[in-house]
């Protein structure tokens, strides 16, 4: 039994893992892109559409993977190559791209799919307890690599380097000859991607149908989860985590007849992450990593 | 499901964005003008969807006498009444605004179109141009309660519910009436999931109440990832709204659905030949329209994935709830603190049953406040 609840939270967090670390590659390279929800959704509705289509739920990540990179890149048009605020780009986003996924997935209403299968890896899979963490499915394994690839890429490596100096101060990294706009173009689309994997997870492997606005505000979740988790990707797996423990739980403690208002277990997990951010920003230390040009417009300066 | 090309798609796409840019263009001058306010769009597969299909049914029926006009994704609050005032100055002579929370938009405007016929949908204000329309859905709940008490052998039911409101309280309590009435030791758990829509979290739950050990899966929230989820486990459940077999077809034993076609076309037709009502009067539907299985109001789909014997006991319940031979809350009955609501021979008026805020004997734990 209890096997099957951490499962079901592991499986809540692949998600929220997937769009918050994309978020945070493009927050570390000075891009707040609000629009991950909007993201999101133009990825689920990609991949469904073309997991149903094509019949295999493979070609249905791909398609997710796209649709995200292609939303994002509607942002990157706006608030990297004309300039514009980036908070007001990315709410627009959101609105763009829940309208948008709506339309065109209008014809995939009322439609399932059998999705992605989960994947034994032998002999660890018999692991007791632990074992569970080697039956997941191939998006679920991915989300995990990412993440190390991510930290590893920006911590051990030059470009990764780059990137976080064109967050930090992109006047020096533009001085020091290097694009500040090609480096966040690439940010934006990787975190397109991650949110666009983020959103093909759930009509691929959560809930396998399509329905307008399904993400039902997990895109704000994983936006918070950045900070969450002070701009470190392994601390994003954390907080997902923690976050899809405290809402399984409170779930849970329903079915076995603890008497609580819901209103008040349905908040328990923003209420975590709020006693979180007050006591990073108490110790004074964590809040601090923001990166510094973070949201900050770049004009070249020849 | 293969069948569904990616050119199709696109085509199907297409149209529907032509559909919405050219709505309401021909209109002649003597057709009556209908509008509808919807809470989400037709795209949930529940309960708006089933009110798109409602006013698609009254297209068909009245062709050219009726021109209709809708408005999706209005939030409830005061931004409704913008809309509703919006419909009445566009000239329409009748407006459907169908959801709970509509209800004091729709009073205030009503007051300010006197000679507009306002038809709100589950609620209980009404005034002289106001009137309120509502479905038995609790009907149906009591027969799913009758099924799952001969299908589940943990006796243990997972209830999702959305938010405790008198209507869910009711669907909770028929159902438990239900399976009572057939099996003494099952016990509903119900796990509130605090939004009407939230597909993750309703899977969550389910996967949750799995877990725990229910083998029959109930909702009282609107998308179909509850039943995929029992699909997924091998578990049985219930589809709410509309059928969602397509979602389920080895988990569904059945589906109610929500059929508002024929509660429009009688209160359009009821306008047209003036005999349109908003009820006076203590009872709280009287002059009002609150019909269920009996009226085809509310449709169960064919019960599928049982044995014959529940199948057979299933279609006497919904019979005799059907010709009033069967009363769902009747004495004796009692709360689930072991408090009596009913002496024997006594039965719950339509009053009572909005005033219910006890959870009767089968249900487990209490309702929060």
């Amino acid at each position: 039994m209890y096997e099957e609840l951490l499962l079901t939270i592991l499986l809540t967090s692949v998600p929220l893992i997937l769009a918050a670390t994309g978020e945070l590659v493009a927050e570390r390279s000075g891009v707040l892109n609000l629009g991950v929800e909007g993201m999101m959704l133009m990825g689920a509705v990609a991949a469904f559409g073309a997991a149903i289509t094509s019949g295999s739920p493979i070609v249905g990540i791909i398609a997710g993977a796209l649709g995200g990179m292609m939303t994002a890149a509607v942002f990157g048009f706006f608030a990297l190559g004309l300039a514009t605020n980036q908070v007001a780009t990315g709410l627009a986003l959101t609105i763009f791209g829940t309208g948008l996924s709506g339309l065109v997935g209008a014809p995939l209403v009322g439609k399932a799919i059998d999705g992605l299968s989960a994947i034994s890896i032998p002999l660890l899979s018999d692991i007791p307890f632990i074992g569970l963490l080697f039956q997941l499915d191939l998006l679920a394994y991915l989300s995990i690599l990412l993440v190390g690839l991510v930290a590893y890429f920006l911590k051990h490596t030059r470009w990764g380097l780059v990137l976080r100096a064109t967050g930090a101060n992109h006047y020096s990294a533009h001085a020091l000859g290097y694009s500040v706009l090609r480096v966040r173009w690439g940010a934006v689309l990787f975190g397109g991607m991650m949110a666009g994997l983020a959103g093909a997870y759930l009509p691929l492997v959560l809930t396998p149908h399509w329905a307008e606005g399904m993400t039902a505000g997990r895109g704000w979740i994983a936006l918070a989860l950045v900070v969450f988790a002070s701009w470190q990707p392994w601390r994003v797996v954390v907080g997902a985590v923690l976050f899809g423990g405290i809402t399984i739980m409170q779930l849970a403690g329903q079915a076995r007849g603890w008497t609580i208002q819901p209103q008040f277990l349905s908040m328990l997990p923003y209420l975590a992450t709020i006693i979180v951010l007050v006591s990073i920003s108490r110790k004074g230390g964590a809040l601090h990593k923001a990166p510094a040009h973070l949201g900050r417009i770049f004009y070249p300066t020849r | 499901m293969r069948s569904f090309t990616f050119g199709k798609w696109l085509a199907t796409s297409l149209m529907a964005a032509t559909a919405a840019i050219g709505m309401s263009a021909s209109a002649s001058a003597e057709a009556m003008k209908v509008g509808f306010v919807y809470l989400t769009n037709p795209g949930d597969h529940g309960w708006t969807y089933a009110h798109e299909v409602g006013r698609q049914d009254v297209e068909a029926h009245f062709g050219d006498k009726v021109v209709t006009t809708f408005v999706e994704n209005v939030p409830e609050g005061p931004d409704a009444a913008r809309v509703i005032r919006e419909l009445a100055k566009q000239g329409n002579q009748m407006i459907f605004t169908t959801s709970f929370g509509y209800m004091d938009p729709t009073l205030k405007v009503s007051k300010e179109f006197p000679e507009v016929k306002f038809d709100h949908i589950t609620g209980y204000k009404r005034s002289p141009n106001m009137a309120t329309g509502n479905i038995r859905f609790y009907e149906g709940r009591y027969v799913q309660g009758v099924v799952a008490g001969m299908m589940t052998k943990s006796n243990k039911i997972g209830y999702l519910g959305a938010f405790p409101i008198p209507e869910v309280i009711q669907g909770i309590n028929a159902f438990a009436q239900g399976l009572r009435s057939v099996n003494k030791d099952a016990e509903i758990s119900v796990v509130w999931v605090n939004s009407w829509y939230d597909p993750v979290k309703e899977s969550d739950a389910a996967k949750v109440l799995i877990a725990e050990g229910a083998d029959i899966l109930a909702q009282h929230t609107d998308s179909p990832a509850m039943l995929q989820t029992a699909e997924k486990a091998g578990v049985k459940g219930f589809g709410q709204s509309s059928d969602m077999h397509e979602f389920a077809p080895n988990a569904q034993l059945f589906a109610s659905v929500n059929n508002w076609g024929p509660y429009y076309i009688s209160q359009i037709e009821k306008a047209m030949d003036g005999s349109w009502t908003t009820g006076e009067g203590p009872n709280h539907w009287a002059g009002n329209t609150w019909n269920g299985i009996g009226d085809d109001y509310l449709v169960l789909t064919d019960f599928k994935n049982m044995p014959a014997d529940v199948a057979a006991a299933a279609t006497a319940a919904r019979d005799g709830i059907a010709d009033g031979s069967l009363v769902i809350f009747k004495g004796p009955m009692s709360d689930n603190k072991g408090n009596v609501v009913l002496k024997d021979g006594e039965a719950l008026d339509d009053g009572g049953l909005w005033a219910m805020n006890y959870y009767v004997d089968g249900v487990a734990g209490n309702i929060p406040n």
